[in-house]
């Protein structure tokens, strides 16, 4: 069904200054189908009701906002501990100087621009064909927006379990920058791989990810989007899972006026397990999404959103999480949870988890939960002497620490609470 | 050292008064008891000394080596080397023990002015105290009070009684939930840090506590009022014929 015709003005106005990047073949058709789908589905506003809670206009409108720069960070704040792979991206484009070189055991990288030179890749299975897949049952128009558009981002086909992991690093120098990412990732069977993302990237980002899991395949998935106050980034991470893979995902966001991040998980093989979580941090006028859609479609899996946020001087932070467990997926076991810690009473949290099952032997549970920091726990901190706000940080972190506990690695978790209790601490001074 | 004068305390919000006028003075080096029945005031006085909200004191004076408790934050009544031995030890998900109990220990001794204790002289210090309370490397990983039994909280609150090393030591019903050996396991880890410079409060209710932690004087509270203070031996008539005797002689 096509939009409205309002909604079409719109796409025609933001497209009419916008013209497909080159190409061979295969993207070329990939991106021509990507904009039909946007003329179909329209872009998001805020009469949507899947963007209810968070205000699309600056995201989908012609310029990027502007955005300062994190004073005093050169880098992003990353995984400086972690055995890794570095890729940088400066406001959206690779900087192959500033980067490794694209090789590592057991799995072939590739820039998307330069592969998109060619008429065959093997991509082409891939590049948008998740994102389409996940623009139903609920449009995802600004990923397909991505896919017709994005003219960097990395091809990366894992056939064994490399020595590293990859970092992508995400810096952001220009004030006004509009970066549109779209990477793609293939697992074959039994293969494993760690992808860490780092950074602001831009002034805005608009970032796809595609993920193939095969047969007993793993993917760990780290992001931390970056201090810079004023960035926005809307983020679609797609996953496609088959029999005994494993999906384990997360995400830290501290600071960003503007963060949309969804994510689109369909379990297609049995006994599958896909986690995916998500600890977010912000004041002011933080505006944090966290929306997630799991789609059950095999027998036996397991799948685990945990989201937390921690929302002072009138932050907002968003959840809309779904499980669907779809006709013959028995044995389903879903868990949801998400909650938010309000350190004041200007700050909100929004939530609308949802379960839909047709299925009637499953386990599915979820809770939402907002509160203030818990008295009884702040009286026994300070009564062994540890300051209020000392004690109050502690808490914080206690609060988030189900989400980070997600991250299997020890090394990674301990650098995602060091940069959390980073942020806490600069609050503090 | 611990000087309680006349001490009225109401309930904040009920606007109801618990504490009526208590008296106690504790000394360095002395152990005391408090003993009374359910609802008499005895772990009010224990969160009113320690700081918690929602009490109001409307009279008296409580005072720690001269020093004014009921001014301070909770904080700093620690600092000042007050410690309260929790009823019920709160747990606290994703924050390790050790952690805690380091982030305590030195932000005690930074509110006092010394310096930080290093990791390494404090692991080495955690674990010579954590293995005379059979606190295992495991339980100081784990967050605080997770998953700890009854008995293991307890001891968790010694190994910071002991860690913190305060002057005065308050010990709220520290044998409820109990059961015979873990409460010997407890005694032991109170009676090792008896020392000259250092007074208990002990709260309990039953005598069989201080069958192992031996009281100096022994306080019978009913009604928000110290009613009756004796030796060791005062422990025993309750224990023997309850309260009701000497409550009836108390009015």
């Amino acid at each position: 069904m096509a939009a409205p015709q309002a909604k079409q003005d719109v796409v025609e106005a933001r497209l009419s200054a916008l013209t497909l990047p080159e190409g061979g073949k295969w993207i070329t058709t990939a991106r021509e189908a990507a904009l039909r789908r946007l003329r179909t589905l329209g872009l998001p506003d805020r009469r949507d009701e899947y963007w209810k809670f968070t205000r699309p206009d600056t995201l989908v409108q012609a310029n990027a906002p502007e955005a300062a720069l994190l004073q005093g960070a050169e880098e992003p704040e990353g995984f400086d501990a972690v055995n890794r792979l570095k890729l940088v991206f400066v406001d959206g484009v690779f900087d192959p100087k500033a980067s490794d070189d694209l090789a590592l055991d057991g799995v072939r990288i590739e820039r998307l621009s330069e592969a998109a030179k060619t008429d065959i890749h093997w991509a082409r299975d891939l590049y948008g064909v998740l994102e389409e897949r996940g623009q139903s049952p609920v449009p995802r128009s600004l990923a397909a927006f991505n896919t017709a558009f994005a003219s960097d981002g990395m091809l990366i086909h894992v056939t064994g379990r490399p020595s590293k992991a990859i970092n992508l690093i995400y810096i952001h120098k220009s004030k006004t920058s509009d970066a549109v990412l779209h990477h793609v990732i293939k697992l074959e069977t039994g293969a494993e791989l760690t992808i860490l993302e780092s950074g602001p990237a831009a002034a805005r980002l608009n970032k796809v990810m595609e993920v193939e899991i095969a047969d007993e395949a793993t993917f760990h998935h780290i992001c931390t989007q970056g201090r810079d106050h004023e960035r926005r980034a809307v983020t679609h991470l797609f996953a496609r899972l088959a029999a005994q893979s494993t999906f384990k995902s997360f995400t830290m966001t501290a600071n960003g006026k503007m963060t949309r991040n969804e994510c689109v998980i369909e379990l297609t093989g049995d006994d599958a397990v896909a986690h995916v979580a998500g600890a977010a941090m912000g004041d002011g006028d933080f505006h944090q999404d966290d929306t997630v859609f799991v789609t059950h479609d095999a027998l036996r899996c397991e799948s685990r959103q945990v989201f937390k946020k921690v929302l002072r001087k009138g932050a907002t932070g968003v959840f809309q999480g779904k499980i669907l467990v779809k006709p013959g997926a028995q044995k389903t076991d879903g868990y949801q949870i998400s909650q938010a810690l309000l350190l004041d009473e200007d700050s909100q949290f929004l939530a609308k988890p949802e379960l839909e099952i047709y299925a009637d032997d499953v386990a599915c549970s979820h809770g939402s939960t907002s509160g203030a920091i818990d008295e009884d726990a702040l009286y026994y901190l300070r009564a062994r002497g540890i300051p209020k706000s000392l004690a109050t940080d502690l808490l914080t972190l206690s609060f988030l620490a189900e989400a980070v506990e997600e991250i299997e690695d020890e090394t990674l978790r301990e650098e995602i609470n060091g940069q959390l209790a980073g942020w806490l601490e600069r609050r503090r001074r | 050292m611990l000087e309680i004068k006349n001490l009225h305390v109401d309930l904040e919000e009920e606007d109801k008064t618990i504490l009526k006028g208590v008296n106690l003075t504790v000394e360095a080096g002395k152990v005391h008891a408090i003993m009374g029945p359910n609802g008499s005031g005895k772990s009010t006085l224990s969160y009113v000394l320690s700081g918690r909200d929602g009490y109001k004191v409307t009279q008296g004076s409580a005072t720690l080596s001269g020093v004014d408790l009921l001014d301070m934050e909770p904080e700093e009544r620690a600092a000042a080397g007050l410690f309260l031995a929790f009823q019920y030890p709160v747990e606290i998900p994703g924050v390790g023990n050790m952690t805690f109990l380091r982030t305590a220990v030195n932000a005690q001794r930074k509110a006092r002015g010394e310096d930080e204790m290093s990791a390494a002289d404090f692991l080495k210090l955690v674990r010579e105290k954590a293995k005379t309370l059979q606190i295992d490397a495991e339980m100081l990983k784990r967050p605080v009070n997770v998953g700890f039994s009854g008995g293991e909280k307890k001891r968790n609150e010694i190994l910071q009684m002991a860690m913190l090393e305060p002057k005065m030591c308050i010990l709220d019903e520290t044998d409820s939930g109990l059961d015979v050996d873990a409460m010997k396991l407890v005694a032991d880890g109170v009676n090792a840090l008896r020392d000259p410079g250092r007074g208990f409060l002990v709260i309990t209710h039953y005598q069989r506590l201080l069958d192992h932690i031996k009281p100096d004087v022994v306080h019978i509270m009913s009604d928000g009022r110290i009613i009756k203070t004796g030796g060791p031996d005062l422990a025993l008539e309750v224990e023997q014929n309850g309260y009701a005797d000497i409550l009836s002689e108390g009015v």
